[in-house]
């Protein structure tokens, strides 16, 4: 399995969908390929479309916020005494967090292919409330899918996207979470895509859509080779790149321009869980076998049955059992590299990041990409420069930190 | 051969002037003795063909009904091998053709060869996978064919004609029009007359093949069918079974019950 240079990562798949001949394809149902067809045609129109571009990038910059600010952490950088220390901060974007770029490009595509409805799926309730604002903006129908039990457990999630408009469908089957919300809603799209377009919350599930989000993410990383340049003049010799993966589609947006950097290594952390359980949703770190989840074959946090096994992160965002197969092949072909931080490093990264640097504040999910900064920051010199993608803000998580420090809120 | 019995199942009902009647319910629901129970009742009461499903929790095709037969069956700790065991006892009694709906996960974490060798000792004639779609399954149905078992082709209103000649041209005996875009058991939203249109296309393409026409038929419409190859009823059934559960009544006799009644609609 070989990277190719100079080819964008979203477009070295073969032609029935695969990166490296193996990961991601449209296993899908027969009635899915025609709706799954006419996007992936209106797609590869849309992203050489001068007019389609100016328009996103309209919205990127003054809906969105772009470009999110690139800062050096210095008292994180002191305290740590090693590698520089730098941040992306993308939870500076309108929603904090890095999911409103999907949402924005789905709700354009779905005006450009003439369907006045849109559909998605949501965990911690980010890529729904982002695709809720988006389709009020753009005077869609909106249904967001939402495990029941992430319903009750993000209420301030559902009050939001139903304030934006969105119907919010409890998905009662399974466990009740993520997974289940991204089955049910392939279903309803399976009945409705005559009139409905179906966005997927991150880099996951047929070929299109892994590469529709992380297109959409790639501003990212667009924005930062930029603010990189400004920075230090040239790309720093030595870099890494932190982020943390659940779906994958932030770290995806991240790297995006830096992969044909060799110098530059990119690194991915996923959710290792409580400490001493063996539930995670790491599967990358953990060579979980490969399977078919959502329509794509990928690593999947499976048992021998080849039934999905229920994983358990703090993060929200992170607590999902399979993962992109972007990161599959990048991790296959030895170009990034993966592992995982526990629950509780997550915490103590969050406790050390808000307590150092006070304007960055990281949620779960990018507390995780933090906890390997510290850990192998001070093992590093000073001409080593880490960035770290502070894809999402603490806000959201504030009653779950709150409660796991011993506060009552 | 196992796949001339299959296709002898389209031909007995042929020569009773109706369509031959496939029934879908899970494999293992709401246990492994009850559903062995169910088939036979199933098979007593006139269906042609069994459809086994082994159920996958994270499916993508599946309406509410067979949702929670699949549950059931899960959670209950029903296994692969116990369907093939199902499957197994039944064929012992039983020349009722057996084929099984699934999803591409469990035939992978399964082994395609070692699951293929397991629906041959246990009398499997055919798997329809869901979630693997033509040209993606040929291979696998290369090794079907080995085996002498059906792999059967999805075709839908969807498939465009480029398509659907592609898929017909590389199909065993048997294919699957799903009916309407939907999922399983929802309510039929195209006339029976529309579907019906389809299924002669596909005949007009295809003539030697045969072609099952399922989603969302019910009593109510199945005669409307009797002059095609075959149709299924499934989430229909799977409701009685949740129904019998619900109150306390045997599952088997019931969904026989049925079933009964869905064959002389069909024959009438």
């Amino acid at each position: 399995m070989k990277l190719e240079k100079g080819i964008p990562l979203i477009d070295q798949h073969d032609e029935n969908g695969y990166w490296g001949g193996k990961f991601g394809g449209n296993q899908i149902a027969e009635s899915l390929n025609y709706p799954i067809e006419e996007l992936t045609r209106e797609f590869e129109k849309l992203r050489n479309d001068k007019t389609f571009i100016a328009e996103r990038d309209f919205y990127f910059k003054n809906f969105v916020g772009a470009p999110t600010p690139f800062i050096k952490l210095e008292n994180l950088t002191k305290h740590l005494g090693g590698a520089q220390i730098y941040c992306k901060l993308v939870s500076k974007a309108t929603g904090g967090a890095h999911k409103a770029y999907n949402a924005v490009v789905h709700s354009l595509i779905c005006k450009r292919l003439g369907k006045t409805y849109i559909g998605g799926d949501t965990g911690a309730g980010y890529a729904g409330k982002m695709l809720s604002m988006a389709a009020a903006k753009f005077n869609l129908k909106c249904k967001i899918f939402m495990g029941a039990k992430d319903v009750e457990r993000q209420s301030i999630n559902v009050f939001s996207m139903r304030s934006y408009g969105a119907e919010v469908v409890p998905v009662n089957s399974g466990s009740q979470t993520l997974v289940d919300a991204v089955s049910e809603c392939m279903r309803w799209w399976t009945s409705e895509n005559e009139e409905a377009h179906m966005c997927v919350g991150s880099t996951v599930g047929p070929t299109i859509f892994v590469k529709i989000c992380a297109w959409s993410t790639a501003q990212i990383s667009r924005e930062m080779k930029k603010q990189v340049m400004d920075e230090f003049g040239e790309v720093p010799k030595d870099m890494k790149l932190i982020n943390c993966v659940g779906g994958g589609s932030s770290a995806a947006g991240f790297w995006n321009e830096w992969i044909d950097y060799d110098n530059i290594e990119l690194i991915g952390v996923e959710a290792g869980g409580p400490e001493g359980s063996s539930k995670h949703a790491a599967p990358l770190t953990n060579d979980s076998p490969i399977g078919v989840l959502h329509g794509a074959t990928q690593y999947v946090i499976q048992d021998d049955q080849g039934e999905i096994e229920e994983t358990d992160s703090i993060s929200a965002g992170l607590d999902y059992p399979g993962v992109s197969p972007l990161h599959c092949f990048l991790k296959e072909t030895g170009r990034a590299r993966y592992t995982s931080a526990s629950d509780e490093e997550a915490i103590e990264a969050f406790q050390l990041v808000s307590k150092n640097e006070g304007f960055v504040s990281p949620s779960l999910e990018p507390s995780h990409a933090f906890a390997e900064a510290i850990k192998i920051a001070p093992k590093l010199s000073k001409d080593t420069v880490i960035v770290v993608d502070s894809c999402g803000d603490s806000a959201k998580d504030s009653k779950i930190i709150a409660e796991r420090l011993g506060y009552k809120i | 051969m196992t796949s001339s019995t299959l296709i002898k199942s389209f031909e007995r009902a042929k020569e009773d002037n109706r369509a031959a009647l496939l029934t879908y319910t899970v494999g293992g629901d709401p246990d492994k003795k009850t559903s062995l129970n169910i088939f036979k009742s199933i098979a007593e009461s006139g269906a042609d063909i069994i459809e086994c499903g082994l159920g996958h929790g994270a499916n993508i095709g599946d309406g509410g009904a067979i949702q929670d037969s699949t549950y059931r069956a899960l959670s209950g700790g029903i296994k692969t091998d116990d369907i093939f065991e199902i499957i197994e006892d039944f064929k012992k009694d039983y020349e009722t053709d057996v084929i099984i709906m699934t999803y591409q996960n469990k035939i992978m974490a399964y082994g395609e060869e070692d699951f293929l060798e397991k629906c041959v000792s246990s009398k499997v004639s055919g798997i329809i996978c869901v979630d693997w779609p033509w040209p993606l399954n040929l291979d696998f149905a290369k090794k079907c064919k080995e085996n002498s078992i059906v792999f059967i082709q999805l075709l839908c209103p969807t498939t465009n004609q480029d398509r659907l000649k592609s898929i017909l041209n590389d199909a065993h005996e048997v294919v699957y029009y799903i009916s309407m875009l939907s999922t399983t058991g929802q309510k039929l939203k195209v006339s029976s007359d529309e579907i019906k249109k389809r299924f002669n296309l596909i005949k007009k393409i295809s003539p030697d093949k045969k072609c099952i026409i399922g989603f969302g038929i019910t009593a109510d419409t199945i005669n409307d069918f009797k002059d095609t190859d075959a149709c299924v009823v499934g989430s229909a059934l799977c409701r009685e079974i949740t129904r019998s559960i619900d109150e306390e009544l045997n599952p088997a006799t019931n969904v026989g019950n049925m079933v009964s009644d869905l064959k002389q609609k069909l024959s009438s």
